[in-house]
Parts: C-alpha cells; structure tokens; sequence
C-alpha cells in the first residue's frame, strides 16, 4: 500500500515535471514566433535626410511634388520604397514638406495650384495651401515632414507614415 | 471492378472509414429542415473552394513587395488557367462573404442561437470576422496601385485604437512605411494564419451542429426551455427524425453545386478584378476604392459626422463584439419564431436596409471630386458677358467643378448649381465662396476681387 502510494506521487511528480518542462519549451519557442509577429515595434525608428533637389528648383509661392526613398527600404522593396511629399516653397529659406497622406484615412491628396487646396479623392478632404483643415471629414491638419537646407539642397526627413491617432 | 472492391474493402476494414461517416450520415435530424438550411454548408463549400484556388494561386503569385504585382500579371495574362483561378478565388471570396451574412440572418431571425446552441453563434460569430479579414487582406495581396493605398487606409483605420493605434498600425502594416516585409506579412496572414484559425473554428462549429443537433424550425409557441429542451429535442428526432443522408443532405450538396456553378461561371464571363497602375507611392493620383463588400464602410467613412467618427472606428468594432458574443447567452430561452420577435425582424431589416444604402451610395461614391471632369465649354457658359465667361473659366480653374454640377458638368459633393442664379442673390453667392461651410472650403483667400466678381457673374447667370 505505502509503495503504491510512493509510486503515485513518483508518477504524478513526473508528469508535473514534463508538463512543466513541456510548458517552458513551449513559451521558448512561442517568443521567437509572436516576436517576429511583433518585431516592426522594436526595429530602430528608421530616419533618414533625403535630398530632393537643388533650391533653386523650387520657386517661392509654388507646391510640387517630390520623392524621396522611404528610410525603410530593403533591398527587394522594388519601387514601393519611395514615399512622396508635397513640398512648398513659402520664402527664400523656408520649405514646408506635406505628408501627400490625407489624415482622415492616409489617401493621397491631390494639390490644384490654382484654387491654392489639397483635395482628396476618397472622401473628400480639403485642406488650405499651409495644409490646415478646410473641409470634410479630416480630423486635423495634414502631416508635416522635417525640412532642411543643407549645402544648397533641400532635404527631408524621412520618416514614418503619419498615423492618425484617436 | 471486383479488384477496386477488393482494395476498398480492405482499405475500409483497416481505416474504418465507413464506421466513421456513416453515424454522421445517418444522424438524425429534425424532419422539418428545409431550404433555409442551406447557407451554412454552402458557405463550408466555397471555403473549400478558396483553399484550393488559393494553393494553386499560391504556386504562381509572388509574395513580395516588390515583385508582387508582376506576378499577378503574370498569372492573369500568361499562366496557364491563372486569370480563370483568380476568378474563382474572387467570385469564391464574394459568395463566401455574401452566404456567411445570409446565413447568420438566418440564424438570428430563427433564433437558432438559443440553447443550447450558444456555442454555435459564438464560433460562427468568429468566423464571420476571419472570413471578413481574409476579404481584406486578399485584397491587399492584389498589390496594384489600390492594394498599396488600401494597406495605408487599413492602417489608419487601426491607428484610432486607443492607446495602441500607432503600434497595431505598425505591426499591420510591417514597419513604419510601406517596406519589403509588407506583402510576405499579408500572405503569411491571408494564407496561413487566419486558415489554420478558421480550420480550428469551423471544425469546432461542425461538431457542435452533431453534438446538439441541427436547430428544428421554429413553431410559434414552442418555447425554448433550458430545463428539458435537450429531452424534448431527442424524443422528438427518436420520433419523427431522418437520416441527415440523403433526406436533408441532399439540400446542402444540390445548392452547394448551384453556387460553385455560378461562381464558376461568373470567373469564366466576367473574370477577376482588372490590376490596377503598379503599386508606387510616389503615385498619387490613385483612386483607392474598397472590393464591394467593403463599400458601405467606405461611404459610412465619408459620411459619419465629423466629430465622432475616430471615435466611432475605435469603438464599433469593440462593441459590435460585444453585443455578438452576448446575445446568445442574455437570450439563451423563449420564443424562437420570428413571428413573435418583431423585434428581431426590425433590426434585420435595419442593418440590411442600411448596408444596401451605404453600399448604393458608396458605389456614386457622390462626395469624391469628379477630377477627370474638362473645363466647361464655351457652348455651356454660353452667350455671356466677358466677365461671366471668363467666371465660367475660373468655376473649373479654382476646382468649383469638381464639387459642384453646372449643366450636368461636374462633380456631386456640393450642391448642383446649374439653377443657382434663381436660387441665390449676388451677396448670398459671394458670402458662400469667401466663408466656404459645411464640407466647402474659404475660397477668400484664394481669389482676387476680381475673380470673386467674375464668378458669381457667371453663377447667376445659371438660371432656369
């Protein structure tokens, strides 16, 4: 009887053994696995200057559209690496780089240099030549970009996709 | 012949693979079962059907971000039966979705989600949101110029999560742009993540029709008991049941074949989604528009009130979820006809009425600037003053006409302003293009007196 009762809690201590050693497996592999699912969060905040071009290029007053490889590209990102930028000129040494995405749901907007507004072709967006609200459904400003002028060269700060947050 | 008969009953002595379908064959159930049964296998049927056109697309389509769109073309123009299976697996993805909602009506206008079948609603309920995440990132994995923009719209969407929006639209979207691990992360969800998921859930959502019966159509009084309804249920089928094969079965397999027939044929005459310009981001001038499940989101988006609509993305799914999961268990007993729960017979009406009308008019899609729209003719303008003409060439330069209509000119969003000079004085058109309002922008700024004076010269002389 007493040896039944040694071998029963051998057994159930075995069996509590694998189950826990078969958990701890489990969460090891499991990390690498959702980690993966998970790593855009931890990969480095990629930012990167980008030259569009020279500043005489660009004349005061006047919004163009300009491009610019994205700060994530991999080597087999083909041509989806390239992100766009409206880029106004208001002054001698003042740029204004506008995020081509609409803030309601990341459209892109379309600048009509004569009616001086950015429209947008999903729900109809306006904003004002500055990029403020005008109209529709936006809920903020269009997204700015860092712009700089380094060595005669106009140049942006890559950056991130600007997400509208609640 | 007598050889065939041999191996298969050699091979059925030792998988018994008779032994195993036949209880299945022959389970009883409710005599009654009838033709509104039907939805619920059928959309099984098209399930299958994706799997196995999404294997053979899978053999063809490139899942890269960068050679992802040659790829499809390739599969569309030039791979043996590709534009045939694209259009299966279209079509497929369409029936799924649309028989997956009729079915669920079903459901819940017979209150088939009482006891004890509250399990059933719960994993269907799931299943819905899979089916309709495989919509969405098969759209996606069409990566054109549209899959591109609707990766970032999905992000948006997931950006108004509370506190974790930036970072779901990250994981979403694979980085902190569109990047090379974008596509790979769509397929790997679309092909292998969400199908292991809807194996896992359909197979339980099967068993649980074995393990408490296919519902018996509703008797008007027959109310639904906790206490005995699982005596009564079995006393009833001991009673009055038939095999499922063929007496109810049949039902299930001869509209099963209706559909594959029809989706196969659409495939064959209409074909799958024209690809789109290359997916490039430098590429603006795109017109992202949603697959038609999805188009009366779209038109919700452009017409829900401003001020809660981020709120309104953040939180309607949550409560949506909700208000699925507790339906059954709050209203687990009692009546099940609908003849006696008008109520159920509202809300359907309801949602269908209001899906189909957001859907009508996300279709017209009336709030997008009409920007293919030509500047207006001398014939249209008229024989008018210099000043009202040259107003008529301002109304297309200054993008009035890409919001408003003026003989049939134009586009939607604003009001039609062919009439506007019987409607409005010269102060009440200048106030409205100065101040702007409502979904119209100030165009105070960006006009000059004389401009200003030019264009509502030309409006008023619109006039009936």
């Amino acid at each position: 009887m007493k040896n039944d009762l040694n071998m029963d809690s051998r057994r159930s201590f075995i069996i509590k053994l694998l189950g826990i050693s078969g958990g701890i497996l489990a969460i090891i592999i499991s990390i690498p696995v959702i980690g993966v699912f998970l790593e855009p969060l931890a990969r480095k905040k990629p930012e990167m200057w980008r030259s569009v071009g020279n500043v005489d290029k660009f004349k005061t007053g006047e919004t163009v559209l300009v491009d610019f490889p994205n700060s994530s590209s991999l080597p087999w990102t083909g041509t989806v690496s390239k992100t766009a930028s409206w880029l106004r000129r208001v002054s001698d040494t003042q740029f204004i780089a506008f995020s081509v995405h609409c803030t309601h749901l990341g459209c892109p907007v379309h600048w009509l240099p004569d009616a001086e507004i950015f429209l947008c072709p999903c729900h109809g967006g306006v904003f004002n030549k500055d990029g403020s609200y005008a109209a529709g459904p936006p809920p903020k400003d269009l997204s700015q970009y860092p712009v700089r002028i380094e060595k005669n060269e106009v140049q942006i700060l890559a950056s991130p996709i600007p997400i509208t947050t609640l | 012949m007598k050889t065939l008969r041999k191996i298969w009953k050699w091979f059925d002595d030792r998988t018994g693979t008779t032994e195993a379908i036949n209880p299945l064959a022959d389970h009883l159930v409710p005599p009654d079962a009838n033709w509104l049964y039907v939805f619920g296998s059928a959309t099984l049927f098209c399930f299958i059907l994706q799997v196995v056109t999404g294997l053979a697309l899978a053999f063809l389509y490139q899942p890269s971000t960068g050679p992802a769109y040659e790829s499809l073309k390739y599969i569309t123009y030039q791979a043996h039966f590709g534009h045939f299976l694209r259009g299966i697996h279209y079509f497929g993805a369409s029936a799924m979705i649309l028989l997956v909602g009729i079915h669920m009506i079903r459901v819940y206008l017979m209150a088939a989600f009482k006891y004890p079948r509250e399990m059933s609603w719960i994993s269907g309920s799931i299943l819905l949101v899979l089916t309709v995440t495989m919509g969405f990132t098969g759209q996606l994995l069409r990566w054109d110029s549209n899959g591109i923009w609707s990766a970032i719209v999905g992000a948006e969407q997931a950006g108004r999560i509370p506190f974790f929006g930036k970072a779901v639209a990250r994981i979403f979207l694979g980085g902190e742009t569109i990047t090379g691990l974008t596509v790979s992360r769509f397929f790997s969800i679309h092909v292998f993540l969400i199908p292991a998921m809807l194996f896992a859930l359909i197979g339980l959502h099967l068993y649980m029709v074995v393990r408490n019966g296919i519902s018996e159509p509703p008797k008007t009084g027959n109310k639904v008991d906790p206490a005995n309804y699982r005596k009564w249920y079995q006393k009833m089928l001991k009673d009055k049941g038939v095999p499922f094969w063929p007496n109810a079965g049949w039902r299930d397999l001869a509209f099963g074949v209706l559909v594959i027939l029809v989706i196969v044929i659409l495939s064959l005459i209409v074909g799958p989604p024209e690809i789109g310009k290359p997916p490039d981001p430098t590429d603006i001038y795109a017109n992202p528009r949603p697959d038609w499940y999805f188009m009366w989101i779209f038109a919700l988006f452009a017409l829900m009130p401003r001020e809660i609509e981020s709120v309104a993305i953040a939180f309607s799914p949550v409560i949506l979820g909700i208000v699925l999961i507790l339906l059954p268990l709050i209203n687990n007993k009692g009546e099940r006809s609908p003849l006696r729960r008008p109520w159920a017979i509202a809300i359907v009406t309801i949602i269908v009425t209001m899906v189909a009308s957001f859907w009508y008019i996300g279709q017209k899609s009336p709030w997008s600037p009409a920007f293919q729209t030509k500047p207006l003719s001398q014939e249209v303008i008229g024989n008018v003053s210099t000043n009202a003409r040259d107003g008529g060439d301002l109304f297309y330069k200054k993008a009035c006409i890409y919001c408003h209509t003026v003989s049939g000119y134009g586009g939607k969003r604003g009001p039609d302003l062919s009439y506007v000079g019987s409607r409005l004085t010269s102060e009440q058109i200048t106030i409205k293009i100065v101040n702007g309002g409502g979904n119209m922008p100030s165009f105070g700024a960006s006009l000059t007196g004389k401009d200003l004076n030019d264009l509502t010269t030309f409006l008023l002389t619109r006039k009936k």
